[in-house]
């Protein structure tokens, strides 16, 4: 702490004024205002609210709509963290050799975090265009199978899916590459030495050391995966086709913003947060328990 | 959190040279080449996309949609991008992107230098508490509030303008977060000195610690300045005509949907690649400071 404090009655709440003029403006009240619209209705004829206690959640839970946007969230938010981190881990592993270059590497690896992952969906929709991308040209060299994501919904799901994991997967890389520097190599070679093929030495050694990485990558991927997704769906797939890749977020801005249903879109916005409370506690609870480790 | 985030992050900014020449694996060569091909691998897998956009963007329309795909880039570099200069009106568009990742980005800035200068150098009553109000706001991204956060804005008269594209959007945690902690590595002999010459809080904010945190602000401006550009949701939501979106909002309105106009591909990447570069350059150009961001800020 501090010794060295300047003294002055005024001054430092003056300092706050800007941050707390902002946060309580545009944060804690329309926060507040979300929790309260939750609990109305629009009248017949829109122009009033009325009270309807918990009826948006109990119609959210009931309504077959909004079940499955919240399984395709699970589905893509579950693809792209563990397909990301699983082929990040996997390649990292075995790239790990001490050669010339890696800064080189690493900032090749990183500018794709620059793009917004609007504009990156933009490129991947041309990739998967069903006529002349080059995705579906080369499958159709394997398969008969025509990709068209305009007519297939898991196709348009595998789109917005490599499209996320694309943006990401050179920000885990990097991430994991430099985990891995950090693990004494004398460890691994003690370990050699006792006998441990690879594989041993993977799951005995290196998975577990690499667990703080692992897990700061999770809450980073997951949160991106639930709460930026939404510039992708809305860029490329607009939610189709039907409504196979209508995300959570994308699923309240239509609600709301299309709908004008807004007691019913800010009760799903009272569900995200508590999607983004579950993922900041889950954060919180291990940084914890790494600091008694 | 400061623990994962250190442990994390030490390793990412470490010199990875130094670690590199302690032990070169004279053994086993192959290890080597292995690594080699693996991120030379990936190298090329991410910088695809982009490569193949770029090819795209200067070819004609016949040409980007024949098939086999053609990979080599054609010569009607400058026609597409003027096609797409004009048509998405990308002047404007990527004026009120620069002008609205700046406004965020410096405005973040000042605000949680203010607050951070004013948490840790001075003692007053809810002093806590405003630490606590201020990390709450973690929880509250846009997706979470924002049909309520469209009316207060709309309640100002700051739809469609300058200040309900920037102001909503320049509280930071992160940033008051990242001054903090930089603020208490900062000797207290500092503060103490600068009170014996007689100069006040704001004189030793201005001319000690500001010149002291040149490093942390160019870290913390480059990924605020992508997080400026890039966001997507809060701009598509509070424009309502063309000339105040900004370009990545502005691109998707070149995506054609259904209909039976052919898609001019070659125009989109055009466009694409003149949105994304900007904050990719700033990344590349800042690289040491980026990479600095990306530990800080999750710290």
């Amino acid at each position: 702490m501090k010794r060295a404090v300047f003294r002055n009655r005024w001054l430092p709440y003056a300092l706050l004024a800007p941050q707390f003029v902002i946060i309580l403006v545009f944060f804690y009240w329309p926060a507040v205002e979300s929790l309260r619209l939750s609990l109305f209705r629009a009248s017949p004829f829109g122009d009033r609210l009325l009270f309807a206690g918990l009826g948006n959640y109990e119609r959210l839970f009931r309504d077959a709509a909004y079940l499955r946007s919240g399984v395709t969230s699970v589905i893509f938010s579950v693809a792209v963290t563990f397909l990301g981190l699983g082929v990040s881990l996997f390649l990292a592993t075995m790239a790990n050799a001490r050669i010339r270059g890696l800064t080189v590497y690493r900032s090749l690896l990183l500018w794709p975090y620059g793009i917004a992952p609007a504009v990156a969906g933009v490129v991947w929709l041309f990739i998967f265009n069903p006529s002349y991308g080059v995705l579906p040209y080369l499958l159709s060299f394997v398969t008969a199978y025509r990709f068209n994501w305009l007519l297939e919904g898991w196709v348009a799901l595998a789109l917005i899916i490599v499209t996320a994991v694309w943006k990401q997967f050179g920000y885990n890389l990097a991430f994991y590459l430099a985990g891995l520097q950090a693990i004494p190599a004398s460890v691994l070679e003690a370990a050699s030495v006792d006998g441990a093929g690879p594989f041993r030495k993977f799951f005995a050694i290196t998975f577990p050391l690499l667990s703080p990485v692992t897990f700061f990558l999770f809450t980073l991927n997951m949160t991106f995966a639930f709460f930026e997704s939404f510039g992708i769906v809305h860029a490329v797939t607009q939610g189709g086709p039907g409504d196979a890749t209508s995300l959570l977020v994308y699923k309240a801005w239509k609600d709301g913003f299309q709908g004008l249903e807004l007691g019913f879109s800010a009760a799903q916005s009272v569900i995200l947060m508590i999607v983004v409370i579950g993922l900041t506690a889950l954060q919180f609870r291990y940084a914890e328990k790494k600091v008694t480790y | 959190m400061a623990a994962s985030g250190s442990t994390v992050v030490g390793t990412l900014a470490a010199p990875v040279g130094q670690v590199r020449t302690a032990r070169p694996s004279r053994r086993r060569p192959w290890d080597r080449w292995l690594a080699h091909l693996i991120l030379l691998g990936a190298v090329t897998v991410i910088a695809f996309p982009l490569y193949y956009a770029f090819v795209i963007s200067t070819q004609t329309l016949s040409e980007a949609s024949s098939l086999p795909p053609r990979l080599l880039p054609s010569s009607h570099f400058l026609e597409n991008y003027a096609a797409a200069w004009q048509r998405a009106g990308l002047s404007r568009l990527l004026l009120n992107s620069a002008f609205v990742a700046l406004a965020i980005a410096l405005g973040k800035i000042v605000i949680s230098i203010l607050s951070a200068f004013a948490i840790v150098y001075f003692d007053f009553r809810g002093k806590t508490f405003a630490f606590w109000m201020v990390f709450v706001t973690l929880m509250l991204p846009i997706p979470v509030r924002f049909v309520s956060t469209y009316e207060v804005v709309s309640h100002l008269g700051w739809i469609n303008s300058y200040w309900g594209l920037t102001v909503p959007l320049m509280a930071s945690a992160t940033g008051t977060f990242l001054f903090r902690q930089f603020f208490q590595t900062v000797p207290d002999s500092l503060a103490e000195a600068a009170q014996l010459d007689g100069a006040g809080p704001l004189r030793f904010l201005w001319s000690i610690l500001l010149p002291l945190s040149k490093a942390n602000m160019a870290a913390l401006f480059v990924i605020l300045f992508v997080y400026g550009w890039n966001e997507y949701l809060w701009p598509l939501m509070i424009t309502t005509t063309a000339e105040m979106r900004t370009a990545v909002v502005g691109i998707e309105a070149l995506v054609p949907r259904g209909g039976s106009q052919l898609p001019e591909w070659n125009v989109i990447m055009a466009a694409a690649m003149m949105t994304l570069l900007p904050p990719v350059i700033v990344i590349v150009t800042m690289q040491r400071w980026f990479v600095k961001g990306l530990i800080e800020q999750e710290k």
